[in-house]
Formats: C-alpha cells, structure tokens, sequence
C-alpha cells in the first residue's frame, strides 16, 4: 500500500542537477517539503539550456538522490516524493 | 610575429584557430576543461593544459588559470575566439598586464562595444543612422506623447528591466499609446521590480545586416562586405550569408560607409563587426558593434578570399592592414547553417549523446567547421552548436543547391538537430527569393505556447 504511493522522479535527459536557482539561494525543497503538483523542484541544466524539474504529484519530499551540481544521465533517479 | 599562441576556447572555433596557426607556422597551445580531454582541439594542438573542471565558470572563463597555462607554456599570445572571455575587457587587461598580446581589439574597445548606450550616443554624434529613441527613461504618458509624436509610430515600449523580447508593447498609433503606457509601466514594476519604460522607433519585418571590419593599429580601416544574417529564432542566428539578397549595390556602399565611420568613431582595432537593423523602405540603423570574430565570419572568408583568423593575428602582430574593400575581388555567395544539437520538432530541446553513426559531407563547394568524430560524446556542459556548414557558388541558386546536397548527405546519429528545418528552408521559395524578415523561421515552427514552461531559456 505504502509503494504505490511513493513516485518516482526521474531526470528526462542527462544534464546537470541543480537542486536551487542561484548559487547564493535556498533549496526548492528540503526532504520532508511538502509541494504541490507542477511546484518547481529542481533545475536540470543541457547545453546550456535549463529545463524545470517538477512534482508530478501534491505530496512531500521523502528523498533527494543527487547532490547539488552533479551531472545526470538520461532516466537517473533525482527524488521520491509521497504522494499525499 | 608571434612564436606560440594560446587558443582560449573549445569547439569548432578552437579548431579554427588552432588551423590558421598551421598555415602560419605559429606553435598553438589548445586549453580545454576535464569534459574535454578527448575533444579534437586538444589532439590537434602543439601542446595542451588542462585548466578546469567541466562547469565553464572554472575552466574556460577562468582568467587566472589561462594567463597561467599561458605563461607556463611561453605562448606569447591569446585567442579567445568568441563566447567566453573574448568581449571581456578584465582578461584582455589581464593579457596586457602579463605581456602577452590578446589577439582582437582594446580593452578600451570592448568596453566601448559593451555599453550600448554609450555606443549610441557616439555613432548619433558621428553622423550614423542609430534607431530613433527617447533619451533616457519615460514618466508620463503626456511625456510618451510628445516622444512618439516625434519619431512616429509604430513605436515600442519596452520595460528596461526586459530583455531577450520581453517586456515589450508595440503601439502602432496614439490610441495605443495611452492604453499601453500605463500598462508597460506596471507589468515593468511586477515583472522585472522596475518602472522605468524606454520608447524606440519599432522597425517592422527589420532584417539583420552585419558589416565586418578590419583595422590596423595606424588607423587604416576597411569593410570587408556585408553578412545577411535575418534567420534567427530567439535572437540566436541560425542561417547567414554573403552577400544579402536584399542589398543594392549603391546600398552597400551607403552601410559599408557607415560601418566604417562607426568603427574609425570609436577607434576600433583589429576584427569586428558593425550590426544594422535594415527596415523595408532600405533605411538602416546602427544597432552595436560585435567586439570578436563571429560565429559566421566563414561567409565573408568565401567570398573575399581572406582568412579573417590570420588578419586577426596578423593585425594583433601590428602588420598593417595593406588593402581595402574595392582591392578585393569579391564574388560569388556563401550560406551557413549552424547545426544545433536540437530537435526543432520539440521546441528545440537539445540533444546530448555519443554520435554512433557520423558522416561528413564534402564535395565542390562545402565547407564543414565541426569537432564532431564517430564515437564523440557531447558534453552536457556546453553550448549545442555542433557544426557549421557552409556552401559556396557563383550564384546563389547554385549556392542553395549545394547546401541542399550536403545537409542530405550529412549524418550525425543518433542526435537529433536542426538539419532538417535547415532542409526545409533550402526548399522554401521565400527562402529562394531572398524573401525573409527576422521572424521567418517561425513559419517552420508550431505555435510556441507561453505558458509551456517546460524548459526556458537562460
């Protein structure tokens, strides 16, 4: 019962992780954030391009996978979120 | 002349450089960050230091570590190539403060280039065409009135804390005016945390025309024929070429002039370009000076014979420039396509990944700038300019038909890019004709949706 709540969030392209928007700002989230589906979660960074990462769900953070700035590949795993 | 030159820079125009430092007979030092240890620059060069870590900011936009990977190999001078630290007055400070020559213009140019405001002022006062504005920040709508009643609609209004095309309203008359001015005023404050509005001359369907340059350090100064460079999406150029279809010989003469006057008015040494915006009545406007060689300086090269990459060194060495314009036998036409790694189909998304199955065109007339081999992989780091195809012909229909022919034979799998919207412009009768304004790709694309924040820009 408790799996099928837990959802996966998984980088759509490989490119770096960026886990808030500036250097100098606070984290999206923290674990145990709640958000909101679509709220902005993380930054992935391609080519210079920077796509948003986004809740797929309203829920809370139970695990971020990756550290700030660490470079991704196609499908790795960035957060767990509970769906709630 | 010099005996080493450091090529601060990665990519095709690393290998661009490091190539004319051949045909120079000047050792070249390639620099490159730890994603780009196996790049083709690094095992084309002399020699190589690794300056960096992957993330530019740490590699190749640091000044410190490339004055000392300089100063370590004894290179005596740097190119910057473009992007990066080329327009950046502190390194070419930096340069001169070590003794090493920094191969473009001033530190007092960059500067100049850098400031468009400044910039304006003095191509206004030197006699040049610059679009008509109001002078500084505008109050009130009575004030905006009075301005637009000056230089005449359509007019833009444009929050000075936009940019990139946003923050913009375009008012075609007074009625206009006065609903949008308020407005332009409060999106401003909520958008960008900032009031102040700026009023511009709005050029409709506005072409894109570029002059390059070349300067001596005794002041001998010469154009070298225009760029046509109109294709773009999201200012970015995709396709530019040589000569325009849109410009009469008589103005030509008028804009290669003028771009003369304007880099003699700011004292411009070594290559650069005059940009104007080109309206459909044939009047143009200064728009800023491009303190670096470009990305489309191969265009010019076909058609006038000169390697710009060698004037640069040349010039930089304090040869003087020995020719003009009119010495030059120009002709023919040459196109560039910039092949993006991006899927045009899905709003151009880039597209990383190791190329599994590459082939290069070639043949009469082709010209390819590229890093690219089978088994690369490309970095996630950098740009997605991975190619630059250039064609050339007597004519241009002879030009379109080669360019044709070698996106058709170029392969570069599995990544996706841009060359099949480039395909489907070379087919395009408007196209054919010379028929375009700066926002002509977009009937290539679907409707972009605003609120699609999927991906945004930097």
């Amino acid at each position: 019962m408790s799996d099928t709540k837990r959802i996966e969030v998984r980088a759509k392209m490989s490119g770096l992780f960026y886990r808030k928007p500036a250097p100098e700002e606070p984290s999206y989230v923290e674990v145990g954030s709640v958000v909101k589906k679509k709220q902005v979660i993380a930054l992935l960074e391609t080519m210079k391009v920077f796509q948003k990462v986004k809740s797929p769900a309203d829920g809370k953070i139970v695990e971020i996978l990756v550290e700030n700035e660490t470079p991704l590949k196609d499908d790795d795993l960035m957060f767990i979120i509970e769906k709630g | 002349m010099f005996s080493k030159i450091l090529v601060a820079n990665r990519g095709e125009i690393a290998l661009r450089l490091i190539r004319a430092c051949k045909d120079l007979c000047i050792k070249c030092v390639a620099v490159y960050s730890e994603a780009d240890v196996n790049s083709l620059h690094v095992k084309l060069a002399d020699e190589s230091v690794c300056i960096g870590p992957a993330i530019s900011a740490k590699s190749y936009l640091s000044i410190q570590n490339i004055i000392k990977a300089a100063k370590e190999t004894n290179a005596d001078a740097i190119h910057p190539g473009y992007g990066y630290l080329a327009e950046k007055e502190a390194f070419a400070v930096e340069c001169e403060r070590n003794g090493i020559v920094f191969i473009g213009p001033t530190p007092e140019n960059l500067r100049l280039a850098g400031d468009k405001i400044v910039a304006k002022k003095i191509m206004r006062e030197a006699g040049i065409p610059v679009i008509p504005a109001s002078p500084g920040s505008v109050e009130t709508v009575y004030d905006a009135k009075k301005i637009c009643h000056e230089i005449g609609y359509p007019v833009m209004v444009k929050a000075s804390g936009g940019g990139g095309g946003r923050g913009i309203k375009i008012c075609k008359n007074e009625e206009e005016l006065i609903e949008d001015f308020p407005m332009a005023k409060i999106e401003g404050r909520t958008a960008f945390g900032n009031d102040e509005v700026y009023i511009e001359k709005f050029i409709e369907e506005p072409r894109h025309i570029e002059f390059q340059i070349l300067a001596d350090k005794y002041g001998n100064i010469t154009h070298l024929g225009e760029r046509e460079c109109t294709i773009q999406r999201r200012y970015q150029k995709l396709i530019e070429e040589a000569p325009s279809p849109a410009l009469t010989p008589e103005l030509r003469k008028k804009m290669g002039e003028a771009s003369v006057s304007a880099a003699k008015a700011v004292g411009y040494v070594n290559a650069g370009t005059v940009e104007f915006l080109l309206d459909k009545q044939g009047k143009f406007y200064f728009m800023e000076v491009n303190s670096r060689i470009q990305v489309e300086h191969p265009v010019t090269e076909l058609t006038t014979g000169i390697d710009l990459i060698r004037e640069q060194v040349r010039l930089a060495a304090g040869e003087k420039l020995g020719y003009a314009f009119n010495d030059l036998s120009v002709r023919g036409c040459a196109i560039e396509c910039r092949i993006n790694a991006e899927d045009p189909d899905r709003n151009f998304l880039p597209s990383p990944g190791t190329i599994e199955r590459y082939h290069a065109p070639g043949g009469f007339g082709v010209r390819l700038d590229t890093h690219l081999f089978q088994g690369y992989e490309l970095p996630i780091y950098y740009d997605s300019l991975i190619a630059k195809l250039i064609s050339f012909n007597l004519t241009r229909t002879g030009a379109i038909r080669v360019m044709k022919r070698a996106l058709e034979e170029f392969r570069v799998e599995p990544l996706k890019t841009t060359i099949p919207l480039y395909l489907k412009v070379m087919d395009d009768p408007d196209f054919r004709d010379g028929r375009f304004d700066t926002g002509y790709i977009g009937k290539f694309l679907p409707e972009e949706d605003e609120d699609d924040d999927e991906y945004d820009d930097e």
